[in-house]
């Protein structure tokens, strides 16, 4: 029990409120949100030491015992994730002046930016499932907010449809939630977990936990739900998109690997069969997809596919490895994801298009931006010594040791493929005859590429790193393969 | 009494799937105001209904008292729903006055820039 485990939900949701009452004073505002965003990112890495050192954080809200009242649960996975939140972050509010036109900074874009990563960190960090549908709309509300920002005709049009899947499958993830409380008669993730183990309806739990990964796996763009992502993820400003695409459908495959290793993970022969025919097909799909368009954006928007692709592998496999491969590759692909969005997003402010055929020999101009692109490019597609590389690795050796050849060979032709959708980014934007007519602003793209630069940072330091960060995942999905560690310490109040 | 409110929370649902499978967006609209009502009913029944008392523990009767769960995650559901709709209709508004058409067959395309 302790106030320590909310705050990460509380300083942006207060930073948030706060910001909206300056949003007139651009400077001011700017510099209030990278103040509030430093000390967030300050409080968690604290948060994430003390967690590491003594182990999970609960706090009872209301001093309501645990499956009675709310619980916010701050153990090492979700402190994790909320750290590398909070980096991201940090990076995206350095990239927003240079990415928003002052009508766009205006309009809340600070206000709406906190309450996003409260929605995100609240979904990691809550330990009952119908507060997970609350923070999921939260981060949705947000996230609608965001994507619309500044009114242009597309973003209006593509808008639409994302508000719609999401609200659809929000509506279906608050009639799961009633179906589960009518079977096992409780909404709290621990007390549920429990309950599962021992109700005798084997059919029904199954049909449940199935609607429950279809939500997600809205959420998170699995095949064949990911038909919505790419567009409205292309569609808004590139720091908005950075933050939708290193954020948003990782809070959906962290709702997967918690629902499916604490609440039903003895339904293995149901379930997890499914998940690898699924991860299987996410990855050809999104490769596919991001082969066929020249439109950068919507490149590293389909990139955001396959990885989820990688990460339910992980989840399908199930074993110790499998499970610390994706967690590895989720903080990995969370930083990479957002450190691609912002480097393209760079290109089409600097060129003013995300169309590659009418770009070419940027690297006469922009010779720092080339080559982050092209060490971004090696980190995602797993050239050792890079962070991808370890994920992979861990995720290949699992499907290896459960002989699940045809994935491994799909996921190594998949990374080769995902090199050559982004190195095609670089051989036609960034190699080729020098573009006379345009004028480069060095300045500019000096500051663009110092947030780039501070995420990448963080991709390398996790890759060569490894075994300094090793530990602290395998501890995790060892935490994780063992559910009754999670509910010891969330019924019972001792860690 | 459970079965018909389900077969209402039913009714309501695919009425709902109905609108949201139309063409203009008021009527997906409406689709999914129908959709999150059927929701809501159905985790009231969920809960079970029974015949009791307010849910307030007082020193001399506690028994036959209804659930309250149910209603406190209704009442945040609806607020939820409440608020998305309201800004799914500006929206619409707002896309359909830019766009020019409310016809979804017409709202899509591959122009950028």
């Amino acid at each position: 029990m302790s106030n320590l485990a909310i705050m990460p939900i509380l300083i942006p949701m207060i930073s948030g409120i706060f910001l909206a009452f300056f949003n007139k004073n651009i400077k001011l505002s700017r510099l209030l949100a990278k103040a509030l965003t430093i000390g967030n990112l300050v409080y968690v890495s604290y948060l994430f030491y003390r967690v590491s050192q003594e182990g999970s954080i609960i706090l009872e809200t209301g001093d309501w015992a645990a499956p009675y009242g709310i619980v916010i649960v701050a153990d090492l996975l979700s402190t994790l994730l909320v750290l590398t939140t909070n980096i991201i972050a940090l990076a995206a509010v350095w990239y927003a002046p240079y990415s928003l036109n002052t009508k766009q900074e205006t309009h809340y874009f600070y206000t709406f930016y906190f309450l996003l990563i409260t929605g995100v960190s609240g979904a990691f960090l809550t330990g009952d499932l119908f507060n997970l549908f609350v923070f999921f709309e939260v981060l949705l509300m947000a996230s609608y907010a965001l994507i619309v920002l500044g009114g242009e005709k597309v973003q209006l049009r593509e808008s639409i449809k994302y508000v719609l899947i999401n609200l659809f499958s929000s509506i279906l993830f608050v009639t799961t939630v009633a179906f589960l409380y009518s079977v096992v008669g409780t909404v709290n993730m621990a007390h549920i977990a429990e309950r599962v183990a021992e109700v005798d309806q084997r059919g029904i739990l199954t049909t449940i936990s199935i609607l429950l990964f279809f939500v997600f796996g809205t959420k998170a763009a699995l095949f064949p739900l990911f038909y919505w992502l790419p567009r409205p993820y292309s569609a808004p400003n590139s720091v908005v998109s950075a933050l939708f695409g290193a954020l948003l459908t990782k809070v959906g495959v962290y709702s997967i690997l918690r629902v499916f290793t604490l609440m039903f993970p003895q339904q293995e022969t149901n379930t997890h069969e499914l998940f690898l025919w699924i991860a299987g097909l996410t990855l050809i799909f999104g490769v596919i997809g991001a082969l066929s368009t020249t439109n950068i954006k919507l490149i590293i928007a389909y990139n955001v596919i396959p990885a989820v692709g990688f990460m339910m592998l992980g989840i399908g496999i199930n074993t110790e490895t499998a499970i610390s491969g994706t967690v590895y590759y989720l903080v990995h692909d969370m930083i990479i994801k957002g450190a691609l969005f912002l480097l393209v997003g760079a290109v089409v402010i600097l060129t003013g298009t995300a169309n590659m055929k009418k770009m070419s020999g940027l690297i006469h101009h922009y010779p720092l931006l080339g080559w982050l692109l092209f060490l971004a490019a090696f980190v995602l597609a797993g050239v050792p010594p890079f962070s991808g590389f370890i994920g992979k690795l861990l995720l290949l050796q699992a499907s290896f040791s459960a002989d699940q050849i045809a994935l491994s060979i799909i996921g190594l032709g998949c990374s080769l493929l995902i090199l050559l959708s982004i190195l095609r980014i670089f051989i036609q934007v960034f190699w080729g005859e020098k573009d006379e007519s345009l004028k480069p602003n060095k300045k500019l793209a000096r500051q663009l590429s110092i947030p780039i630069s501070f995420l990448l940072f963080f991709s390398v330091a996790l890759g060569l790193g490894a075994e300094f960060f090793y530990p602290t995942v395998e501890k995790i999905s060892n935490y994780l393969m063992h559910p009754e560690q999670y509910i010891e310490s969330v019924l019972r109040g001792n860690p | 009494m459970e079965i018909i409110m389900s077969i209402l929370a039913g009714i309501l649902f695919t009425t709902g799937i109905y609108n949201l499978l139309q063409k203009q967006l008021i009527r997906i609209i409406i689709g999914t105001g129908l959709l999150s009502h059927g929701a809501h009913l159905f985790i009231l029944t969920m809960g079970g209904l029974t015949d009791g008392k307010p849910p307030i523990l007082t020193d001399h009767d506690s028994h036959n008292y209804v659930d309250p769960l149910p209603q406190a995650l209704i009442l945040t559901s609806i607020v939820i729903s409440f608020g998305v709709t309201s800004l799914l209709l500006v929206l619409a508004y707002r896309a359909a006055k830019e766009n020019e058409t409310d016809n979804m067959d017409q709202l899509r395309g591959n122009d950028y820039e």
